[in-house]
């Protein structure tokens, strides 16, 4: 890690992004006014509920949704506007894996020839059996055995195929990595494999990661900075120890007040935050705070201001206009 | 997980093999299409007979030893012309149903994956094609370009692309969907390849029942043209002509319309039995619904 308070190169920046998809309903916002930076040898966690936006923000981040307004920079240049022919030369620098690895490797194709697509597409081995050499190298980097190269997606078990979805995003040496749910589909046992995998392949090669997640817990154990979502808006952001210590916006600390504890006592004396309703349509978004119409603490004020992700201690931020005050008066018997 | 296992890539070339071979229909339809090609290659060496032997003292003979299907008004082996005949049909089967192939694959690639105002362009041109009765169709095309073997050929091959551009349209509209495909535009991979090496690949079981039921069809429009006179030529053979010029004599000579006959129906069922059995193998549709008989009792 770098030494604090000294940026470390942007790898991929959202500003003020926003992605409304047309429905029969109205416009969806999926995701409404996010910004956010991944900078090079971190990973950025970003957690929220299903419908939060936050796959559609790791989609954005590779335009393949196209943004509404807003911009994506990627490695300094904005490819907010790119067409897709320009983009497909940009697709080498950032890679994705996906949630579903059944859904997402080719029924038809061989393990190999999925894992060295990215090196065809790209024209980066000569020849097959340099091609051939390296799919077996990145096989042996994700812990398989070389000759599963020749076997199709259905032949290997769940993790398996995770960690060949793994070994495609790794095969172009891609400066960021999008981890769309990577663990969601799979096993408990399973789960702890992969994402120790994918720490250990991060310390190896150096790599950086958008994990997005809606697991609290992973999103901890991974990550070095995080960011919460809600109905299309990041609400708090900053380091797993300052949000999982302090969380400065009540819906963190739902969310929080959710996750069991190892430790039976604590466990026994842990107040649950039971958050009332469904998350809004994200067709029509509260008005103010979007939190408000579930938010334990919601007072008047908060129905007609929509509150800026504001800075309530360094690096930490939350969107609430009670920031920390809420949380304790929630936390407090 | 053994449903997943069974229904991708090699595996499903095995099953339909072995499911043609287990079932009895299909079988029978393979053994037949499997004489047809043989005589359609060879035709003209295993005949008896020239085509075109004309025998002015054995003018419609009934089926005999010598001539097991007879022979017609210029005593000619109906035997020889019928097998020789078979490569016309083949010969246009096959050139036809590729046009067909080569022509509304493709459209269907491009409507289907680029949807929007090419989509509707492309489909509603094989909406108009698709309107007119297939025989109509083809008379008109060949009224146009003149009556003969290859213009026939092209007529069908015009008639039968719109069936193919729809069954790959539908089948690209679903894969296209994929997280695969996803996947590979993640990667970088640019749009022809992600039509060749993803979407078709994964398309191909419905195309290759469509293909083989197509033919059926395809060789039935050729007899049907041949026997308007608007296919193959005389003298040269072909079953539609020869059944055309057996109908002067259905009450006489029997034989020189029931063999042509015959052996258009036996070649058009052969095709559909292959058709029909491939497609229970390979269309996942079907395959859902056999499926779930099956586990509904």
């Amino acid at each position: 890690m770098s030494a604090p308070r000294t940026p470390a190169e942007v790898v991929a920046e959202l500003n003020d992004l926003t992605v409304w998809f047309p429905s029969p309903a109205g416009m969806v916002r999926a995701v409404d006014g996010v910004s956010l930076q991944v900078r090079r040898g971190e990973t950025l966690g970003l957690v929220g509920e299903s419908g939060s936006g936050k796959s559609t923000t790791g989609l954005a981040l590779l335009r393949l949704v196209d943004p509404t307004s807003g911009s994506v920079r990627v490695a300094g240049q904005d490819v907010t506007r790119w067409s897709r022919r320009r983009l497909r030369a940009l697709r080498r620098r950032v890679a994705m894996v996906f949630q579903d690895p059944q859904a997402s490797l080719d029924p038809r194709r061989t393990i190999g020839a999925s894992i060295a697509e990215p090196l065809v597409v790209h024209r980066l081995s000569d020849g097959r059996a340099a091609r051939r050499r390296r799919v077996e190298e990145l096989l042996d980097m994700v812990g398989l055995r070389g000759d599963l190269a020749d076997r199709h997606p259905h032949e290997l078990s769940g993790g398996q195929r995770q960690r060949v979805g793994i070994a495609r995003a790794l095969a172009g040496e891609p400066d960021l990595i999008v981890l769309d749910e990577p663990i969601a589909s799979l096993d408990l046992s399973v789960q702890a494999q992969i994402m120790n995998l994918l720490r250990r392949l991060q310390r190896d090669l150096g790599l950086t990661y958008l994990f997005i997640a809606h697991d609290l817990a992973a999103v901890e154990h991974m990550s070095d900075r995080m960011a919460v979502m809600y109905l299309g808006r990041i609400v708090e952001s900053g380091t797993p120890a300052q949000i999982w210590r302090e969380p400065a916006h009540p819906y963190t600390a739902a969310l929080l007040s959710a996750v069991p504890v190892a430790d039976p006592q604590v466990e026994r004396e842990r107040r649950r935050i039971i958050l009332s309703g469904d998350i809004p349509s994200p067709v029509d978004p509260p008005a103010g705070c979007r939190f408000r119409t579930r938010c334990p603490q919601a007072r008047p004020e908060c129905a007609e201001t929509d509150p800026v992700l504001a800075e309530v201690d360094p690096d930490h931020r939350a969107a609430c206009l009670f920031a920390g005050a809420a949380v304790r008066a929630m936390r407090s018997p | 997980m053994s449903e997943h296992s069974e229904r991708t890539s090699e595996g499903q070339l095995r099953r339909a093999l072995s499911a043609l071979r287990h079932d009895p229909l299909a079988l029978t339809g393979s053994v037949v299409l499997a004489l047809l090609v043989v005589v359609g290659v060879a035709g003209s060496w295993l005949a008896p007979s020239g085509i075109n032997e004309v025998d002015v003292d054995r003018m419609l003979q009934p089926p005999s030893w010598s001539h097991p299907f007879g022979t017609d008004e210029l005593g000619r082996d109906v035997l020889s012309r019928v097998m020789v005949a078979a490569r016309v049909s083949l010969q246009v089967g096959l050139v036809s149903v590729g046009i067909a192939l080569a022509v509304g694959v493709t459209l269907g690639l491009f409507a289907g994956y680029y949807r929007g105002w090419l989509d509707n362009v492309l489909m509603r041109c094989m909406d108009v094609l698709f309107a007119f009765p297939v025989l109509l169709l083809a008379v008109a095309i060949v009224a146009v370009l003149g009556p003969g073997l290859l213009t026939a050929t092209v007529a069908i091959g015009v008639v039968y692309t719109p069936i193919f551009a729809r069954v790959t349209r539908a089948g690209v509209l679903s894969v296209r969907e994929q997280v695969f495909v996803r996947a590979a535009v993640s990667i970088g991979a640019s749009d022809l390849r992600i039509m060749r090496r993803h979407v078709l690949p994964n398309i191909a079981a419905p195309l290759i029942v469509q293909t083989s039921l197509s033919l059926a069809f395809a060789i039935l429009s050729e007899a049907a043209l041949s026997f308007l006179g608007l296919g193959v030529q005389p003298p040269a053979p072909a079953w539609g002509r020869m059944l055309y010029d057996g109908r002067g004599f259905v009450t006489e000579a029997w034989w020189l319309g029931f063999f042509p006959g015959a052996a258009i129906f036996l070649t058009v069922l052969a095709f559909n039995l292959v058709g029909d059995a491939l497609r229970d193998v390979l269309d996942p549709r079907q395959l859902t619904v056999s499926e779930a008989r099956r586990s509904a009792t």
